[in-house]
């Protein structure tokens, strides 16, 4: 049912993030078959692959690489998105600690098709462990000849800042400047860092490709649905028996992903509501989760499959104080350009708090509503369409349970 | 910092400045990169570190403050030995982190943002650190703690010093 591993498939072995045994377990093999592989060719197999971006945004990820002008002369860049900071999430930090190896072989591939000859792997600043781990991979691997010739890679540090996740944040904070998202277009594949071609993807995505070239695009469409292919790593917490992350087919449903792989609800064994895709995704309540995980099976359901940060809330958990905890969030992390987003994060945050403490007013939930639908789709990032997701999701499906707090 | 002893880096910490810079394409990428070796070298970004990591870039102290009070992870007031910051996001507080705050206060005696008098630790509460199948979590200087109890953030504490 969950079928074939292979992300995830040597993560039980202590010794999988070294060298030694990437290579004792096919480990670089792909990149010896992608150098006798025309970078078309090779852009062309990640196309049929239906590979789709799995930092947040699921765009087909052959695609943005075709976005590259082929007429270009000067520099083009790989950039990492390894700044995981969506709640819920914790993925690429299983990829970074214990499979490295597998995220510079896929750059290596990466790069190739879109002729870069430098790589930055932009890694969340709290993330040390990670950091520490793949900054040793990157060296083993430089020694042994895989980079340095021809390709080199650069590992650099965030330093705590949610929004330069989002790719043209992570760009500005890549250059040496706080982490600004920029309107798009220019998109980055156009004009990205330091003003060049650049393509920014996330550590999993990257980390699909040496298998890719090893099995081929068929295998990989076969393993998801008709738009998306492959498998995704689930990254489950909040009320279930086994948090964990979980490899499995994008076409799994979300209650396969709470009941087989997480082994089932806590707290009093009961589901109420989950979020599938990261704390931007819409919430779903217990009676939605039949439906696959794959970008466009969350999207006809109204939410988002995101990063698949799945976070799961039994009976007992009060939605008005997840909402609360969620407003925080967005409140705290907005980066403060876009007017709507700067003051509507902080107002709803102040207001799911006042609700929480049972001093709401009777107009509170319509003004929340009202404010979030306006501003939504108006700012410079996705930032405040993540936030709005839940501010409208959380107050409509449950809105019972918010009336309840208000004082007649 | 007194006067007779300017603040700067020592030649090795220098050498890595410059390979850093050369690293990029614009020197100035390394700004945070080297922010980070300041913070460890300096203990805290003063204005006065500010000043001389832009003298590094050729840039102005303006824009090093810009950078700096734009991210989290850099101190602009002296800190503790020891930083203590305890997750606050969903799956934490799902998980009971609002607990383990109030223990945290209780056992440390200061409210989150402060240092203990005897300057061991800085108490923070931050938002997802990504480690939420170990909820609730925190993160103690480099290293994540997991599976927080009161009793094990007790014992936690016992080995800062
Ligand atoms: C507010 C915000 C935060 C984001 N955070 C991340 C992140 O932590 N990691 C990530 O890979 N993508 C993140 N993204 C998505 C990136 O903008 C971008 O789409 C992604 O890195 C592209 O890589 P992919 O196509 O391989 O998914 C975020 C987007 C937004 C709007
Ligand atoms: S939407 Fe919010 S986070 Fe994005 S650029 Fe505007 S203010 Fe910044
Ligand atoms: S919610 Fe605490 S680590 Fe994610």
């Amino acid at each position: 049912m969950t079928g074939e591993r292979t992300l995830t498939r040597n993560f039980h072995r202590p010794d999988a993030h070294t060298l030694a045994a990437y290579r004792g377990t096919g480990g670089y093999t792909a990149w010896e078959k992608a150098q006798t592989m025309e970078p078309a060719a090779i852009t062309e197999e990640v196309k049929k692959s239906n590979l789709r971006g799995l930092g947040g945004a699921g765009f087909p990820t052959g695609m943005k690489w075709s976005f590259i002008p082929k007429n270009h002369t000067g520099p083009v860049y790989l950039v990492i998105n390894a700044d995981e900071g969506e709640p819920g999430t914790f993925k690429d930090r299983y990829l970074l600690e214990r499979d490295p190896h597998a995220l510079i072989e896929g750059m290596l591939i990466a790069a190739r098709a879109i002729r870069s000859a430098v790589g930055f792997v932009y890694i969340r600043g709290e993330y040390v462990e990670p950091w520490r781990r793949f900054s040793a991979a990157a060296r083993e691997a430089t020694d042994a000849g895989y980079l340095g010739r021809g390709f080199d890679v650069v590992v650099h540090r965030g330093a705590g800042a949610y929004i330069c996740g989002e790719e043209t944040g992570l760009i500005s904070s890549l250059e040496g400047r706080k982490g600004w998202p920029k309107l798009k277009p220019p998109f980055p594949a156009i004009k990205g860092a330091f003003g060049a071609p650049t393509i920014v993807n996330n550590v999993e995505t990257i980390c699909h490709l040496p298998h890719i070239i090893n099995r081929g695009a068929g295998w990989f469409a076969s393993l998801g649905t008709k738009t998306q292919g492959g498998t995704r790593m689930y990254s489950v917490s909040g009320r279930v028996k086994r948090p964990g992350v979980y490899e499995a087919s994008v076409a799994i449903t979300l209650r396969q992903v709470i009941y087989d792989l997480a082994e089932g609800v806590t707290g009093n064994g009961r589901l109420k509501a989950v979020v599938p895709g990261g704390s931007s995704a819409a919430i779903l309540r217990a009676d939605e989760i039949d439906v696959t995980m794959d970008v466009d099976g969350l999207k006809n359901a109204g939410t988002m499959a995101g990063s698949a940060g799945v976070i799961v809330m039994d009976e007992t958990v009060s939605i008005p104080e997840a909402l609360m905890v969620v407003a925080r969030f967005y409140a705290h992390e907005s980066c403060g350009q876009c007017t709507p987003c700067r003051e509507s994060t902080g107002w709803i945050y102040k207001i799911t708090e006042r609700i929480v403490e049972g001093r709401g007013r009777k107009e509170d939930l319509d003004t929340v509503l009202d404010v979030a639908r306006r501003g939504a789709g108006t700012t410079i990032c996705a930032f405040y369409d993540g936030a709005v997701g839940p501010y409208i999701s959380y107050i409509e499906k449950f809105r019972d349970e918010f009336e309840a707090l208000i004082p007649k | 910092m007194s006067l007779t002893a300017p603040l700067a880096f020592p030649p090795e910490q220098l050498a890595e400045v410059h390979r850093l810079q050369a690293l990029y394409p614009d020197r100035r990428a390394a700004l945070l990169p080297v922010l980070h070796m300041a913070q460890d070298a300096f203990g805290y970004i003063s204005l006065e570190v500010e000043e001389y990591v832009a003298g590094l870039f050729d840039m102005t102290p303006a824009h090093v403050h810009e950078v700096v009070t734009f991210y989290t992870m850099f101190f602009q007031r002296p800190k503790g030995r020891h930083v203590v910051a305890i997750c606050h996001n969903l799956s934490c507080h799902l998980a009971g982190a609002p607990r383990i705050l109030t223990h945290l206060k209780e056992r440390l005696g200061v409210e989150v943002g402060e240092t203990t008098d005897d300057g061991r630790v800085t108490l923070l509460s931050v938002e997802c650190l990504c480690a939420c199948e170990h909820a609730p979590m925190m993160q103690v200087d480099d290293r994540y703690e997991f599976d927080l109890t009161p009793a094990r953030v007790d014992r936690i504490l016992e080995g800062l010093r």
